[in-house]
């Protein structure tokens, strides 16, 4: 099969790989349709997550149809047309037998502090991903489900990860009606956690960036008000001037380890891996947060230190929540939010990459090049 | 504003955001929030077991200290070879907790990135920085108006991706030229 390999930080290929095998009795092989390019994806591209391995592939938004199943596998058959959560996740440990499928122990030798992801390093457990034309999916009867019919494939792959992820991230900020939020990030779980704001009953819906076309989508799409902080000498104080110097209730950082906005943090951070990521766009959400608000992050990091300004966190008495979304917990709701045209993932598509192209795929995401907010990789290149 | 009590003063009322915007309010009840409350421990998870069966250890499979054993499932996506193997089963000796286990592994990715170029050069698909990169991609996808005239923040940085992507390259060749170079001078000598 075909399957995009990492060559090294900035470089990805495409090589003939072996179709995987059923490696456990409750595995799948999914033969894959359609794959998508996620943000956090250009954190391994650039080489920033600690035990990322030549050879791998990545890609952990995807859709497909089930090829094999293992012999104890009841709830799929081949031929079942799936979406698959970005989080491999067992169902029986303690955390998912409590809801908290992102955080499962049971899937992730290489590290106790992240559960398993599909093509996210040894770090997340040294699974192969979804940008290739077959996957091996373990838990088949826990983490896949049948796409409902009436669910277009471009909606299904994006309910892999960055739309829950961005519905998430509202959740977590505990929204209250009427409450002013603040996004930084326009990038798809930005623009999401934007949308799913509104849903969750926010007064003001506020999106910074500094990708003029990103901020033009979050107006059109998630209905928000837009600054580019790259106009402003201090974006936190135009934040606290336009809301009445108290600062936003909520503020969700959707932006994670690359953040751009202050040169020496995002040098050290992204180019020079001295840190686990850039904190600019989480330090900005702490500063410009209201005293006593929440702080939600959703923006990936990397496991190694980062310059946070946690002094101010604890004396404006923040609360600051985050996690990797469990995906499926979000699903059954997500669909009738997709069903009532509530939401509407598949707006948010700007390119479609063969897999043969999927280094160019990677440029122009990664390079912001084109207008491009959420590229999707097609395996059959007669359908991209 | 003066400092009182009052919250922000609302610029759209609930109705009204109600008309502009489809869907508004229509999780305003942290009961239609499914992932309030964090921990819930009714939902059906499809698991059949109460511990997942093994899969089989094909090799010594690399695990973080902070684990009491392998857990049941994991990736088998490149195992370790050669000295960035090395390395990276030496810094699993550390736990999580520790920077040496990240920036040992982070070194391990550079020597496997290194390393991996170098053999790639002995076989018949050889490593191709042009290909590889996608840079290609800047002509036909708007490299120049992309970037320039557009309030971008990072084109502060932008001279700094060329000396990461290319630097190592030239610094290779050219070390390799310097070696050269010597050889012959040895042997005219």
């Amino acid at each position: 099969m075909r399957a995009m390999v990492y060559r090294g930080p900035y470089k990805v290929r495409v090589e003939e790989k072996d179709i995987p095998k059923i490696e456990h009795p409750n595995d799948a092989i999914v033969r894959v349709s359609l794959a998508a390019i996620c943000g956090s994806d250009l954190h391994l591209y650039h080489g920033l997550m600690p035990d990322t391995r030549v050879g791998m592939t990545f890609g952990h938004e995807f859709i497909g149809t089930v090829h094999e199943v293992g012999p104890s596998v009841r709830n799929l058959q081949a031929g079942d047309r799936v979406m698959v959560p970005f989080n491999i996740f067992c169902g029986s440990c303690y955390f998912c037998a409590r809801g908290l499928y992102s955080n499962c122990h049971n899937v992730n030798p290489n590290a106790t502090a992240v559960g398993g992801i599909y093509g996210y390093s040894h770090t997340c457990g040294g699974y192969d991903g979804g940008q290739s034309e077959f996957v091996r999916v373990p838990f088949a009867d826990v983490g896949p489900s049948v796409i409902p019919e009436w669910l277009s494939d471009e909606d299904a792959v994006l309910l892999t990860d960055a739309c829950p992820t961005g519905y998430f991230g509202a959740q977590l900020g505990d929204i209250a009606e009427g409450d002013t939020v603040v996004v930084f990030g326009a990038g798809p779980v930005g623009l999401f956690a934007a949308k799913s704001s509104w849903l969750m009953g926010a007064g003001r819906v506020i999106v910074v960036d500094h990708l003029e076309y990103r901020l033009a989508k979050a107006r059109s799409f998630a209905q928000a008000e837009t600054y580019n902080f790259a106009e402003y000498d201090d974006i936190v104080v135009h934040l606290k001037r336009v809301t009445d110097y108290l600062g936003a209730d909520v503020v969700i950082d959707a932006v994670g380890a690359e953040a751009d906005g202050n040169l020496l943090q995002h040098v050290t951070a992204a180019k020079f891996k001295l840190q686990g990521g850039s904190p600019v766009a989480l330090n900005w959400a702490i500063d410009s947060v209201r005293k006593g608000g929440t702080v939600s992050v959703v923006g990936a990091y990397g496991p190694v230190f980062s310059a946070v300004k946690f002094g101010d966190a604890m004396n404006k008495g923040l609360t600051l929540r985050m996690n990797q979304c469990p995906v499926k917990r979000q699903w059954p709701r997500l669909l009738e939010h997709v069903r009532n045209g509530y939401l509407k993932p598949a707006e948010i598509v700007t390119h479609r990459f063969p897999l043969q192209h999927i280094a160019e795929g990677y440029h122009v995401f990664s390079a912001k090049l084109d207008g491009c907010i959420k590229p999707l990789v097609v395996p059959d290149a007669s359908k991209a | 504003m003066p400092y009182t009590a009052d919250k922000h003063q609302r610029r759209e009322s609930s109705e009204e955001l109600r008309d502009r915007i489809p869907g508004w309010g229509a999780d305003l009840d942290p009961k239609d929030r499914p992932a309030v409350p964090r921990e819930r421990t009714d939902l059906e998870t499809g698991a059949h077991w109460d511990f997942p069966d093994r899969q089989p250890e094909k090799w010594p499979r690399e695990r973080s200290v902070e684990h009491q054993f392998l857990p049941p499932v994991f990736g088998t996506s490149t195992p370790p070879r050669g000295v960035s193997g090395a390395l990276r089963k030496y810094a699993y000796k550390y736990s999580e907790g520790r920077a040496a286990h990240w920036l040992i592994l982070l070194a391990a990715d550079r020597v496997d990135a290194c390393g991996s170029h170098l053999r790639s050069f002995l076989t018949a698909h050889p490593d191709n920085p042009v290909t590889e990169t996608g840079v290609l991609s800047e002509y036909t996808h708007h490299g120049i108006s992309s970037r320039f005239g557009k309030k971008r923040a990072d084109l502060s940085h932008l001279w700094l991706d060329p000396l990461i992507v290319a630097g190592p390259w030239l610094l290779a060749g050219w070390l390799a030229a310097a070696k050269l170079k010597k050889l012959r001078q040895r042997r005219t000598s």
